[in-house]
């Protein structure tokens, strides 16, 4: 084989690689990436239903209801606004999971308005705050400090 | 007086760094042999003022000094002596004196298993090393200071967080870093070569050692870092794709990338400018890496504060490193010739397969590792990327790879012919495709294609890898060290590939609720909750099921899960009863109270969950194997020997 026709042979070796890993990329990417959503957002209806997504918020005091014969819990988030939705899990919830704390709940909401979670984190540290978190709980944007935000 | 001493001592090293970092190198460019030897000395004392600084910190958690800011907020004084000792790199300061003592100890390696470098080289690597020292003491010095005093000292400490109190964590972090921090001695390699114009066979074989190594200790610390998150995170994940894992395994496998184009290079000549840029990439990620974990712009157990400044700085740091390097690499790539010509079919094409197939996965887990980053930066909210996206990518490029590392072997370097290589696959071929095929029905579940693709992987790369073996060296008997080392590491590979797919695909896992005295059965194993009760432990309290497993009917053994207390102001701690097997782990954990005597349990039954572990240790084993084969130490004797002759020849002229 002449070294040109190998070189061919590597640079088309190249672009099948290219081709192929865009082409896996593009693929994976379909309905693997969860969007952290508000309760606002839910109650406006810009939420899609019927597919993975996240919902972040405080749990509101009082709201966690546990089922007599089942594993199933039920409890409501609120954010800043105060706007409601409520999340039923069939899993065992986080041990830092606490009433009047923060929450993010992976799984789907349905059409009746609840969402159903495979999946309840709690922020995992006694005083830390998961940085995505903050713009939903917090009342109001702390000041910008130094010019860094 | 001690803390100062140490804070102190840290200055000093970072004074020394600057003077490794530039009279060297400095030397070589202006021809002053005297500052070209400065090199090994200005390594070791810059181990040795590091290691006053370590020790000084280390006193200061042992005795625990509470005027230390660090060891007030990290500490106690109930904390068995190992946690004490642990919690110094438990948090982000004292990780990073950990990082640095780490790096001064591969300066001093270097600066003693060098006798076959020559100076001008050494010399280049040294002042690297240096440089890279430069950029994390400064971190330290400025940003993150361990020394730090407290003006009113508090009584007792705020106690080490407890997820974190476990012999996992004593070993994990240091294991990780001594990989992270062992690419630096590649990247210097690398950027020497650049520097010098030169890069040969010899190279090579300097490089490669300190490659292996530095990638046993990442595959080590990555190993355990699973397995410290299966038992101890409470969950009995092993792995979860999470940013800060996927940032230890993304050097991982630029490093893996790296060792096998090292071989390459050093035995043909070829991938020259492929192998340093590799080199760049592995220390790159590493440095990346940290600055994931560090400046808390990912959420995850690793990050322990957010720290805007630190993570600017490191950002910066990164910048400075990667931008220096590839622009060096665009000046100097070209005169890197390689003069290895190879044939289509060939080993170097094998190699070259596994090395794209490895860089192409690099690329996609770093593009999902970042990607909510980039997202969020752009302000198109805030999204997280599943564990199905990783192994959507996964699964067809581990194809791939697993495929080519079964010829790969059996490839002979430059040339070699289709039919006599299709000869010798035929056997683990066959062997393969039928334990693809009857394996699944001993586990009586229904077909998977997964299982059946995994298994045909594995399989394939241990046959050929063990029948690779039989082949190598003078008989059946004495191998070589790096025919060990490479069965080794595929066989350790197939070892992991087999536990992940029978894990993945057949475990069973239930969250269930269980009254006292009720009975759940998972996989054939009855799980019966039998009590609950109180303990004292020697620094928390706990609440502990008993939990009775039994199959058909006879009782084997029971299990205590419980839920752990360290005191106000920190988390509760979850820590599950296992039993661990060759073939299977039964793993219960305890979750809440739920009123009327029940409680939430988490029950898994996962086939095969050791064997991700086991893999992980012998592809460790063959790199260690693979580091020490003869052939190093042999370049250094007909180095020395040709010195020796040089010397007394030059004698025998003067006279």
């Amino acid at each position: 084989m002449k070294a040109r026709q190998k070189r061919l042979i590597f640079v088309l070796l190249g672009v099948v690689a290219v081709i192929g890993a865009s082409f896996l990329i593009n693929k994976a990417m379909q309905g693997n990436f969860y969007k952290l959503y508000t309760p606002q957002e839910v109650l406006a209806g810009e939420v899609p239903t019927g597919q993975t997504i996240r919902i972040g918020g405080l749990v509101k005091e009082g709201s966690l209801k546990r089922s007599d014969t089942e594993l199933e819990a039920r409890f409501v988030v609120l954010d800043k606004h105060k706007n409601e939705v409520t999340i039923v899990t069939n899993k065992i919830l986080p041990d830092l999971f606490k009433e009047g704390k923060s929450q993010i709940a992976r799984g789907i909401l349905k059409a009746d308005g609840i969402f159903y979670a495979e999946e309840v984190l709690a922020k995992h540290d006694a005083n830390y705050m998961p940085e995505e978190m903050k713009d939903i709980v917090t009342e109001q944007h702390t000041p910008v400090k130094d010019g860094v935000k | 007086m001690i803390p100062e001493i140490g804070h102190f001592a840290l200055i000093i090293t970072l004074a020394i760094a600057i003077v490794q970092a530039i009279f060297p190198i400095l030397g070589v460019s202006l021809n002053k042999p005297q500052w070209v030897a400065l090199a090994r000395p200005t390594a070791r004392a810059q181990f040795l003022f590091v290691s006053i600084s370590f020790a000084c910190l280390l006193y200061a958690f042992v005795t625990s000094d509470f005027s230390v800011k660090l060891v007030a907020n990290n500490s106690h004084t109930q904390m068995p002596l190992i946690y004490k000792v642990s919690s110094l790199w438990g948090n982000h300061e004292g990780s990073l004196l950990l990082w640095s003592l780490i790096l001064a100890g591969w300066g001093l390696a270097v600066s003693i298993f060098s006798r076959s470098i020559p100076p001008v080289m050494l010399a280049r690597v040294m002042s690297v090393m240096g440089m890279v020292a430069i950029g994390f003491l400064l971190f330290l010095i400025v940003t993150s200071n361990p020394f730090e005093r407290l003006p009113f000292p508090p009584v007792e400490g705020r106690t080490l967080n407890p997820l974190l109190q476990d012999f996992g964590l004593a070993v994990h972090p240091p294991m990780l870093y001594m990989g992270y921090v062992g690419f630096s001695v590649a990247f210097s390699f690398a950027i020497a070569a650049m520097l010098g114009g030169k890069l040969d066979a010899a190279w090579a074989r300097w490089a490669r050692p300190w490659t292996n190594i530095a990638w046993i200790f990442l595959t080590g610390g990555i190993t355990l870092g699973s397995w410290w998150a299966y038992y101890e995170l409470g969950w009995g994940g092993w792995w979860f794709w999470d940013p800060v894992e996927n940032s230890s395994l993304l050097p991982w496998i630029a490093g893996t990338a790296l060792v096998h184009s090292l071989a390459v290079t050093e035995k043909r000549a070829a991938f020259k400018s492929w192998t340093v840029l590799l080199a760049i990439l592995a220390f790159s990620l590493s440095l990346l890496g940290t600055f994931l974990v560090r400046s808390g712009v990912l959420t995850s157990v690793h990050s322990f504060a957010a720290d805007p400044e630190r993570g600017l700085f490191i950002l910066i740091f990164l910048g400075v490193v990667i931008g220096g390097s590839l622009t060096l690499y665009a000046a100097r790539a070209p005169k890197l010739q390689s003069t290895g010509r190879f044939d289509l079919v060939s080993r170097e094409v094998g190699l070259l397969v596994n090395n794209v197939t490895l860089a192409i996965l690099t690329l996609t887990v770093l593009l999902g590792t970042l990607y909510p980053l980039i997202i969020d930066a752009l302000g198109s909210g805030k999204i997280s990327v599943g564990p199905p996206y990783f192994n959507n990518i996964s699964i067809p490029l581990g194809t791939v790879l697993f495929l080519s590392m079964g010829v790969g072997l059996f490839l002979r370097w430059k040339k070699d012919s289709p039919e006599r290589l299709m000869k010798k696959l035929l056997l683990p071929a066959n062997l393969a495709i039928i334990i693809a095929i009857f394996a699944p029905m001993f586990f009586g579940k229904e077909f998977s294609w997964r299982v059946s693709l995994g298994l045909l992987l594995a399989s394939w790369v241990a046959l050929t890898a063990l029948i690779w073996f039989a082949a190598q060296g003078r008989s059946l008997f004495v191998k070589p060290l790096s025919a060990w080392g490479a069965m080794l590491g595929h066989v350790g590979m197939a070892v992991a590939v087999t536990g992940i797919t029978l894990t993945s695909m057949y475990s069973t896992e239930k969250d269930v609720r269980l009254e006292l005295n009720s009975s759940y059965e998972v996989a054939g194993y009855a799980f019966k909750f039998i009590k609950m009760e109180d303990r004292k432990g020697e620094n928390f309290t706990a609440t502990r099921a008993t939990v009775d497993i039994s199959k058909e009917g006879k009782s084997f053994i029971t299990l205590y899960p419980e839920k752990r207390n360290y005191g106000p102001g920190t988390m509760p701690m979850t820590e599950a009863g296992i039993d661990p097997g060759f073939f299977r782990d039964l793993f219960i954990a305890l979750g809440e109270p739920l009123g009327k005597d029940a409680w939430s349990f988490r029950i898994y039954h996962k086939p095969f969950v050791r064997w991700i572990w086991l893999g992980g240790i012998l592809i460790a084993l063959g790199g260690l194997l693979a580091a020490f084969d003869g052939r190093y130490r042999r370049t250094r004797k007909v180095f020395l020997k040709e010195k020796a002759n040089r010397q007394t020849s030059n004698k025998g002229a003067a006279a």
